[in-house]
């Protein structure tokens, strides 16, 4: 930068270097600020999902409603309307998890004093959707075996020129195209609104603490944006979970549809 | 673990200088510590979830089914039961209702029975008063005639003792002889329809 200024006085915009908070050694098993959140609500929802499920009553308190909300609305809003009455079952306990990991995960990124979002780093998102890979390609193999699973990529009735090039495209859908992109999407919707809350804070917090006279006074609408933003993001939190499991709910699904 | 630790450290270091390799690295690459954390965690919520907390909901949601259905079940059985049990009592006021009516024509019955009997047994005694008059009638006449035919006799005798002026001695003879005239009188009124040649022999006679 210019001579001029001084290192303290410049702004530095927040950049993927501040997602990287590692607690305990440095590297790559680093034990980072992220691993921590996510281990500590990882054991939140175990106790309070096993306390919670403990004594249910046939007609529910006021806790136990809540709960029958949230799972209600995975249960049949999603796995059962999606993937079909018949077959939902065995998926419930994935779309559940994955729902309530995600939820809170994101939500996360403004409960303080975390202040974190854990999906802001790639490995988490991408942990979960490994496991949707998984299940959907064994459940889609388990079904009509490798052959017919192969076979069912295309769809019937194409002329027989087109077949290849269909195949290899649906091939890169279903191995590469949808676990990367169930991956980037809750990854980068996590990440650009951390990132958009920080600026906000930190560009507000520069100029109410380095802003010359009414300078000050933009820090205002700055402060202004970061808890409008933090609002919004609870709604964001909310919908990536959301399009996470209807998204695993559509491709689980697939296995299960008849026709392409 | 240590090694490739180090190795990758070493790795950072020799490429970015200070701040080691995660801290540059692009953040679309996933740090393995953190992809191994959120493998394990999911893993263990997963398992969790799917040993306790969905069947335990799942349990709950078809025991609420199951007492839901129950319920509907038992208002059905009581409404089919108050079904019966109005069809019943309807069953047996239509029965009270056709017993009552056929008491009432039994009875109708009956009163008309009785009314023709009272009345046969009225009709029978008139008749039975009528010929009882009739034969009483019957005796008074023959009385009557009886009495009649000695005092006609007497009378005819006396007449004709005083006409002809002589007093008839033999007491057997004038009786013959009147029983003749009575009986010829008889004979007259009652073999021959027209009296008059009756009358005219009792006034060839007188």
């Amino acid at each position: 930068m210019t001579t001029e200024v001084s290192a303290a006085e410049e702004f530095v915009p927040p950049s993927a270097p501040d997602f990287w908070q590692p607690l305990v050694g440095d590297g790559a098993f680093a034990i980072t600020r992220s691993m921590i959140v996510m281990v500590l609500v990882t054991i939140g929802l175990a106790v309070v999902m096993m306390l919670a499920t403990r004594r249910l009553a046939v007609v529910p308190g006021r806790g136990q409603y809540r709960l029958e909300g949230v799972y209600g609305l995975v249960r049949n809003s999603i796995g059962r309307d999606i993937i079909g009455s018949e077959h939902f079952r065995p998926y419930v306990p994935l779309l559940f998890t994955l729902f309530t990991l995600i939820l809170l995960n994101n939500l996360m990124g403004i409960i303080p004093p975390v202040q974190f979002p854990t999906m802001s780093r790639i490995g988490f998102p991408l942990a979960l959707a490994l496991g949707v890979y998984v299940v959907y390609l064994v459940a889609g193999v388990r079904r009509r075996g490798l052959g017919g699973f192969l076979k069912n990529l295309v769809p019937s009735g194409l002329p027989f020129w087109v077949v290849p090039v269909v195949f290899v495209l649906e091939l890169v859908t279903f191995l590469v195209t949808r676990p990367v992109t169930l991956t980037l999407r809750l990854f980068g919707n996590m990440f650009a609104g951390h990132i958009l809350l920080l600026l906000f804070a930190l560009g507000g917090e520069y100029l109410l603490l380095e802003g010359e006279g009414l300078l000050k006074l933009v820090s205002i609408p700055a402060f202004l944006m970061f808890f409008l933003f933090s609002a919004f993001e609870i709604l964001i939190a909310f919908l990536q979970a959301y399009v996470f499991i209807l998204l695993a709910s559509v491709y689980i699904a697939e296995v299960y549809a008849d026709d392409h | 673990m240590g090694a490739i630790d180090n190795a990758a450290g070493v790795l950072a270091a020799a490429e970015t200088g200070e701040g080691g390799f995660w801290e540059d690295a692009y953040p679309v690459i996933p740090h393995p510590g953190e992809l191994i954390v959120g493998i394990i965690s999911f893993a263990i919520l997963y398992l969790l979830y799917k040993k306790y907390v969905v069947p335990r909901l799942e349990t709950m949601l078809a025991e609420r089914r199951r007492a839901i259905e129950g319920g509907i079940e038992r208002a059905e059985a009581m409404q089919a039961e108050a079904k019966a049990s109005l069809d019943q009592y309807r069953a047996q006021l239509a029965e009270a209702r056709n017993e009552a009516a056929q008491i009432r024509d039994q009875a109708r019955a009956e009163g008309q029975q009785i009314l023709e009997e009272l009345r046969a047994q009225a009709q029978e005694e008139s008749a039975r008063i009528v010929a009882r008059g009739e034969e009483q009638i019957a005796a008074s006449r023959s009385q009557v005639v009886n009495e009649l035919r000695g005092q006609i006799g007497a009378l005819a005798v006396d007449l004709a003792g005083r006409v002809v002026g002589e007093s008839l001695a033999d007491e057997a003879r004038r009786q013959g002889t009147v029983d003749r005239f009575l009986d010829q009188l008889d004979g007259m009124s009652a073999g021959t329809p027209d009296g008059r040649s009756g009358s005219t022999v009792a006034g060839g006679t007188r």
